[in-house]
């Protein structure tokens, strides 16, 4: 028999330590262009004056919070990470998982974020006093590289997430109506203009997630495959007819973008998950 | 639209005046509370005790700041969602609170103790808490230290954006925009 030998790239825990504290600062303090973008885009659109106004400050605080290094909002999340690990990447000198939370730790203390964690979720509520822990996503992938995605997710918005188990027949219509009424419900309260990311498909814990990753795509980026593409953009301006406007006031923008994913589900389902994600949207990522 | 210049605490014209709607640059002295802090404030008043700061008439601020850097006055400092403290709300109102500031819609009971006793609610614009941080001039906790983020603070404030949601006549910003901009379905 050969000897097969597998070559195996050496990641060290404390450059994923660094590398996590810094995306969960550079991501609460700077705006990513996309979004600012679109922002900016909505501002020359919106019809509602009000709106407008608010759509002004939304973009004066981005530059506020990146000149004085800033949290964009003092919500700076829960600090959701997705890691991305090569099959052939080997973690040396840590765990993993330790490494992750010593990052988030110290970004969230070094920079002066707001820390929202708090222990027990239903009595004691003690807050942790460093924001830990993240919620981690790990996905093994071919290579020998990590990727981490730092994406902190506020409460306002996360709180209007919400899971259906449509019947089949339901079909495209019954995702329109639940995703729209959704939206709708929520009003003021996930703070438009908004990024909505819609799962459909796999089972009811994998559709929310793949929600929440759809969030991640660059705002307005269509999906490649054009029966969804088609699916976002009616949704888009089913939701934009709403009249809830930047912050609810009233207007014309009340989401900046649609983003769905479609994964292959059971013969008996359905599965559709929307993960709300505010104005405010935060995502930084690194390769080692 | 002009946004008209208001002076925290509240007088009863100046109440009187404003409507729905309507932009504010707020100056003057705010009180920060959220959930935690209602909730205590809320005990203390059905326990009768002694209130850490005197409600008659005052404005609380629905606000969680980011902690200030060194030599800064504080961090971020943005609205949180109001409907989360329409439990508590009425009760602060009937002990004298004059006006709130969050964002997002009340619940119902919240719009008619609002009318009942005489309170505005105005929003100013979440995620914008860098910004907003800007026109907080003064910032010091007064009561209930161990809440964190949570505790409250006296803020010293000058020319803070919001605008009116609800008046005293019972108009709801929300209800009125959505309206205006809302499409027929097809």
């Amino acid at each position: 028999m050969g000897l097969i030998v597998a070559k195996v790239r050496e990641i060290k825990a404390k450059d994923i330590t660094d590398a996590v504290a810094q995306l969960c600062q550079k991501a609460n303090f700077e705006l990513d262009e996309d979004v600012l973008a679109a922002l900016k885009h909505a501002q020359q659109s919106e019809k509602s004056p009000l709106g407008k106004e608010i759509l002004h400050q939304l973009v004066e605080n981005a530059r506020v919070a990146e000149a004085k290094n800033l949290p964009l909002c003092q919500d700076c999340g829960s600090a959701v990470i997705f890691l991305e690990v090569g099959q052939d990447a080997h973690v040396v000198g840590g765990d993993l998982d330790v490494a992750v939370g010593e990052g988030v730790s110290q970004g969230y203390t070094q920079g002066y974020l707001r820390k929202s964690m708090v222990s027990q979720p239903f009595s004691e509520r003690k807050n942790t006093k460093d924001n830990t822990p993240p919620i981690v996503h790990t996905e093994i992938v071919p290579g020998d590289h990590i990727r981490i995605i730092c994406l902190p997710k506020g409460a306002g918005s996360e709180n209007m997430s919400r899971l259906v188990m449509l019947r089949p027949g339901e079909g495209r219509e019954g995702i329109i109506d639940f995703v729209v009424r959704a939206v709708d419900e929520a009003g003021a309260s996930p703070c438009p203009p908004l990024i909505i990311g819609v799962g459909i498909g796999a089972t009811s814990e994998g559709v929310m997630l793949l929600a929440k990753k759809a969030l991640l795509r660059p705002i307005g980026q269509p999906n490649p495959d054009q029966e969804i593409a088609a699916l976002e953009k009616e949704l888009l301006s089913r939701i934009n007819d709403l009249g809830i406007g930047p912050l609810g006031v009233g207007g014309t923008t009340t989401a900046l973008a649609v983003h769905a994913e479609a994964r292959p589900t059971h013969i008996a389902s359905l599965p559709v998950a929307i993960n709300f994600q505010c104005h405010c949207s935060r995502h930084k990522e690194a390769r080692l | 639209m002009e946004a008209v210049h208001i002076t925290m605490p509240l007088d009863r014209k100046t109440i009187k005046e404003l409507t729905t709607g309507t932009p504010v640059l707020i100056s003057g002295i705010i009180y920060t509370a959220r959930d935690a802090a209602h909730k205590r404030l809320v005990e203390a008043l059905k326990r009768k005790e002694e209130l850490p700061f005197v409600l008659k008439g005052q404005t609380i601020y629905y606000t969680g700041p980011s902690p200030a850097r060194p030599g800064r006055t504080i961090g971020s400092a943005g609205p949180t969602t109001s409907g989360r403290m329409d439990i508590y709300a009425p009760r602060l109102m009937s002990a004298g609170v004059k006006a709130m500031i969050g964002k997002g819609n009340r619940s119902s009971e919240v719009r008619e103790a609002m009318q009942k006793h005489k309170a505005v609610y105005f929003i100013a614009t979440g995620g914008a808490g860098a910004l907003l941080a800007q026109s907080i001039k003064k910032a010091a906790v007064i009561a209930y230290e161990d809440l964190g983020p949570e505790a409250v603070r006296m803020l010293t404030v000058d020319n803070f954006p919001a605008i009116v949601a609800n008046d005293i006549y019972g108009n709801d910003l929300f209800e009125q925009g959505k309206a205006k901009y809302r499409k027929e379905k097809s």
